[in-house]
């Protein structure tokens, strides 16, 4: 397959999953400014804007974190190219471009959300509610994951395809869990509090996994059980295990059909191997915020080895 | 005369570059007036690509060149045995049609200068006409370095009423085409035998279709029609068209380049 | 100006559309309207939009429909198909001989001038003969139709003429909605158009070409207003649809970038222009071709369809010569009439034009699209003056034609169905065969008594039929 079409459907699948977890990010920021909290709501939008890694991009064009602006920013504004505006628009842009390799079914979801993104900004922005956009992206994202499950033949394309889900799942997963890093990283005190495990319980909505965390390991929501759950437990389907282990399942699948192995084989399996290494005594001992940090540097080198086997077109 | 040739070009990158294609006119043309005794191109790492002759009879050789890449260099070396012909290129064997010649390219642009400059010179026949032609050129464009550069056009540097051999050929170009005449620039090597001599060993010049005689070079910059002092490598619209050297580097920043030139008499 | 209606001869209605009558007779009002929204919805759907280079407005705007197909008889497609090939096997000629001996120019049939000082002339092509001696492998003629049995040829396009996948999806979505149209007429198919495609473009393969030839379709990107139909031809013909930068040259040869390394390339069908082929040999500042492209191509290591300098035989003042070329290389009558055509840069010419101007039609010799062109009937004083104007000052850049009373299919409008003026673009294949796929792009002017049929001027497509016998 031409590289530039691999490449074209290994972004469709990131800005998909990104969008989504936008989306989910809009849902923690306004379930966790519902909070009674001890700086107020304005330093927690801000965390979360540092956890996706926009806040510098914000602060120069809104300034101070306004709920409203956050919104616009994130959901609506073409500047941002991680809003869910952008990431919709590009991920049907890359499928325009490579519309043959797609089936029908594929298509007309992303096309399907473009179509409707583009009312979306046309309406009046106050009849807008949140909770429905935020529900409309994850509905939108989960038809197109689905018409790709269900439909596209298994070849090359559908393994970059879900080695670009997962990589931007994992980071995601390892973002979203950081966004808890710094909410309560001025206050130590909290840890343990039931402010504390009020805050990861929202995570847990936000991620859609609340239902499922609990059906796994009943009781108290706790750090621990948190960090197992998104972190180690191969059953989660967001958890860092789960996106490890299916690029190391796609890459490998790529690697066979193409008779030779290269140096993201490798690094996919020791991204693999470092997660099934760890505990969650291990993770907290190095520090969550540490230990996400190097996950996404680690999945970030990964997708740098990617692009130079196979994306590029570098290869001889 | 017998010449030789030593010519190096160096292509330098701020950042490295991915890879480098180039498209090379640097053999000598096969006419009445030249003989290769040896001649030899070698490019840096480069990997010999295809050849063919053009329609303008200009032998052409690709290379490619596989990165990362910091510097490229091409160097010329090789012997040619020249014969004066008063600048007629005898037994040059072409395709392209002489009224090709005709068409006007941006550097070779004629403006209400030139289309008076043009209109200065007469002559009783066509051959007549082109020496006039190429002496208005050299009367009305004085050769000094530094004042243009590799865009200037004809019009332009008349203006200026300085330049160097490229603006010579692109004005003589201009006008003789105003007259009806073919005209194309060549590039190539000159021998300067006197010490300090002001013009350049890589060099270039205008050939003008006289019919009875065919292509006939002319060099306003020198006052003369080629002679066994020159080399000649091939021809084009203009100096962009007939660059003995096109190449695109992919990827990287910041090229930069110098040239060497060394052309003496070679011993027999 | 009397017009010739392809349906109605006063009451009585013409053969080939004897079967349509009741089908718009019986077709209420709301099936119609039905339909039509159907056929945008499928349109839309399958993403076939058009985007008008500089007019800015939505890019996924579409080319309307119109549902009232325009039908020919076997007996009229055959005329016009042995005229088609004729004329496409002429141009290849005189692009052989341009390139090579001008033989055209040397017995004095057409002028050099034309030919040699023409924008469209490559030089770095002289001497070259492509395989099979094939310059133009897609041949569109443009083709107006003014009585049962007169049709001229408006201009012809041997570079890369585009619009087959209007004709393909037009048919798809006929077949689609009116099945029972196509079990009562027996329609010719034209969905071997690809394959045919496929096997012209591998019949041209390289000298150095060992074994089935790679073929690959090079389009400037997903900005540009045809890339559809790139990638539907891609689809069809199962090639990759290729950028500049997933070529690169390595050697003597082509590449292709892939997942598993560097894929060798023997036929590219190329869907942009010569200046942008490649950086080395033409526009320098060029970044949709491929550095080093011209070299492998003129040493036998790759084709590029159409050739480069295939420009010049469409051009509209050669157009002018196609029947002396017809004449010339095949020693045959031309079956298909030009258009009587003043060349305005012969003195004679420019003040006949001068003094007709406002019966006249004037083009630009390089435009297209149907832009920088005056309709003098349709035309107001002011813009008669401006044309006026153009033509003293640079008359060599423009041609005349009579206005023609072009032929008119009944067209759905608002008002039920109406007589609309359309012509015909057929897409003719060269390659070690010629041929040519029952069918076409019909182009309808949808506003009233209009003249112009260019999609980037309110023009529509039709779904054109060619009944067996």
């Amino acid at each position: 397959m031409l590289s530039r079409t691999a490449d074209n459907l290994y972004w469709i699948a990131r800005y998909m999953e990104r969008a989504d977890t936008i989306a989910r990010l809009l849902e923690v920021g306004s379930r966790i400014s519902l909070l009674p909290s001890a700086h107020g709501y304005r330093s927690e939008w801000d965390s979360l804007l540092q956890a996706a890694g926009l806040a510098t991009l914000f602060a120069r064009k809104y300034g101070d974190p306004v709920q409203r602006n956050i919104e616009s920013f994130l959901f609506f504004d073409r500047d941002n190219p991680s809003s869910v505006a952008s990431c919709l628009t590009a991920a049907r842009e890359n499928g325009r471009i490579v519309r043959t390799a797609l089936t029908t079914q594929v298509w007309d979801a992303l096309n399907t959300a473009f179509q409707e993104l583009k009312q979306l900004e046309r309406a009046e922005r106050s009849t807008l509610e949140l909770s429905r956009l935020t529900d409309w992206v994850m509905r939108h994202a989960a038809m197109v994951r689905g018409a790709i499950d269900a439909t596209l033949l298994r070849d090359d394309g559908f393994n970059f395809l879900n080695i670009g889900y997962y990589l931007e799942r994992g980071d995601n997963t390892a973002r979203l869990m950081d966004v808890k890093y710094y909410v309560l990283l001025p206050r130590v005190e909290f840890v343990g509090s039931g402010l504390d495990n009020y805050q990861w319980t929202t995570l847990l909505r936000a991620m859609g996994a609340h239902r499922a965390f609990h059906w796994a390991y009943g009781g108290e929501v706790t750090a621990a059980k948190i960090a197992d759950f998104l972190i180690l437990n191969p059953q989660s389907p967001r958890s860092l295990a789960t996106c490890a282990a299916g690029l190391v399942n796609h890459l490998g699948r790529v690697a066979k059909a193409y008779g030779r192995e290269t140096l993201a084989q490798e690094k996919a399996r020791e991204l693999l191997a470092g997660i099934e290494r760890a505990t969650t005594d291990a993770i907290f001992d190095e520090g969550l915020h540490e230990f996400l940090s190097r996950y996404i540097g680690e999945a970030a080198d990964l997708a740098n080895a990617i692009h130079e086997a196979y994306l590029s077109g570098e290869m001889r | 005369m017998r010449l030789s040739v030593d010519h190096v070009t160096r292509y330098r990158y701020d950042a490295p570059v991915r890879s480098v294609v180039q498209s090379q006119r640097l053999t000598p043309s096969l006419f009445a007036g030249q003989k290769v005794i040896d001649w030899e191109v070698t490019v840096t790492e480069g990997r010999k690509g295809a050849a063919h002759r053009d329609g303008a009879g200009d032998q052409v050789q690709a290379w490619t060149i596989a990165g990362p890449l910091t510097s490229v260099e091409v160097r010329v070396r090789g012997t040619v045995e020249t014969e004066d012909l008063a600048g007629v290129l005898r037994g040059h064997r072409e395709s392209v049609m002489p009224d090709c010649y005709l068409r006007s390219t941006p550097p070779t642009q004629a403006d209400v200068a030139l289309h008076r400059l043009a209109e200065t010179a007469s002559g009783a026949d066509s051959l007549a006409l082109a020496h006039a032609l190429s002496q208005a050129v050299s009367d009305a464009i004085a050769y000094r370095p530094g004042v243009t550069h590799a865009h200037t056009t004809a019009a332009e540097a008349l203006a200026l009423g300085e330049g160097v051999c490229q603006d010579h050929a692109h004005a003589l170009i201009a006008v003789a085409r105003l007259r009806g005449i073919p005209a194309r620039y060549v590039s190539g090597y000159l021998f300067v035998s006197e010490e300090g001599a002001p013009h350049e060993a890589a060099h270039a010049w205008a050939e003008l279709h006289v019919p009875g005689l065919g292509w006939v070079g002319f060099d306003p910059a020198n006052r003369c029609c080629p002679d066994a002092r020159y080399i000649r490598l091939g021809s084009g619209f203009d100096a962009q068209d007939a660059a003995p050297i096109r190449g695109v580097a992919r990827g990287g920043t910041g090229e930069s380049m110098d040239v060497t030139v060394a052309i003496q008499q070679a011993n027999q | 100006m009397s017009q010739f209606n392809e349906m109605y001869q006063g009451a009585a209605v013409r053969v080939p559309y004897a079967r349509l009558q009741d089908w718009v007779a019986t077709m209420p009002q709301e099936l119609r309207s039905l339909k039509q929204a159907e056929a945008e919805a499928l349109f839309r759907r399958i993403g076939i939009t058009f985007a008008v280079y500089g007019e800015g407005g939505d890019p996924d705007r579409l080319i309307p429909f119109d549902m009232f197909p325009r039908v020919f008889n076997a007996a009229e497609w055959g005329k016009l198909e042995k005229g088609i090939k004729q004329r496409a096997r002429a141009l290849n000629a005189f692009l052989v001989d341009v390139y090579g001996r001008g033989e055209i120019i040397r017995a004095g049939r057409i002028p050099a001038r034309l030919v040699y000082q023409n924008e469209a002339y490559e030089k770095a092509v002289a001497g070259f003969v492509p395989p099979k001696g094939v310059y133009s492998h897609i041949v569109g003629v443009d083709i107006v139709r003014t009585g049962p049995d007169e049709f001229y040829v408006l201009e012809d396009n041997c570079r890369t003429p585009s619009g087959v996948s209007y004709m393909l999806e037009s048919r798809e979505i006929m077949m689609r909605m009116f099945p029972d149209l196509f079990r009562e007429n027996r329609i010719e198919p034209v969905d071997g158009y690809s394959e045919k495609l496929r096997r012209t473009l591998a019949s041209v393969a390289p000298r150095k070409c060992r074994g089935e030839p790679t073929v690959v379709i090079l389009t400037p990107g997903h900005f540009n207003s045809a890339y559809y139909e790139h990638s539907l031809l891609a689809d069809l013909m199962g090639v990759e649809l290729v950028e500049g930068q997933d070529l690169f040259v390595d050697g003597e040869f082509v590449y292709m970038r892939t997942t598993e390394g560097p894929r060798r390339v023997d036929v590219i069908y190329r869907r942009i222009d010569d200046a942008f082929l490649d950086p080395l040999c033409f526009r320098p500042d060029s970044m949709l071709g491929v550095p080093g492209l011209m070299d492998v191509y003129r040493s036998g290591g790759v084709t590029i369809c159409s050739a480069p300098g295939a420009g010049v035989a469409d051009d509209k003042a050669v157009y002018t010569y196609v029947p002396e070329m017809v004449r010339f290389y095949l020693g045959e009558e031309p079956i298909l009439q030009n258009v009587p055509t003043w060349q305005c840069g012969k003195p004679d010419d420019l003040g006949h034009v001068l003094d007709k101007l406002p019966d006249l039609v004037v083009k630009e010799v390089h435009g297209s699209g149907g832009y920088g062109m005056l309709v003098g009937p349709k035309a107001s004083k002011d813009e008669i003056e401006r044309f006026r104007l153009k033509l003293t000052e640079d008359p060599g850049n423009y041609i005349a034609q009579p206005t023609l009373a072009l032929s008119t299919v009944p067209t759905f409008v608002e008002e039920g169905v109406a007589p609309r003026h359309v012509d015909l673009r057929p897409y003719c294949l060269v390659g070690e065969r010629i041929e040519l796929v029952p069918g076409g792009l019909t182009r309808v002017a949808l506003k009233e008594g209009s003249l112009v049929v260019n999609s980037s001027q309110g023009g529509g497509v039709k779904d054109t039929w060619v009944l067996a016998e």
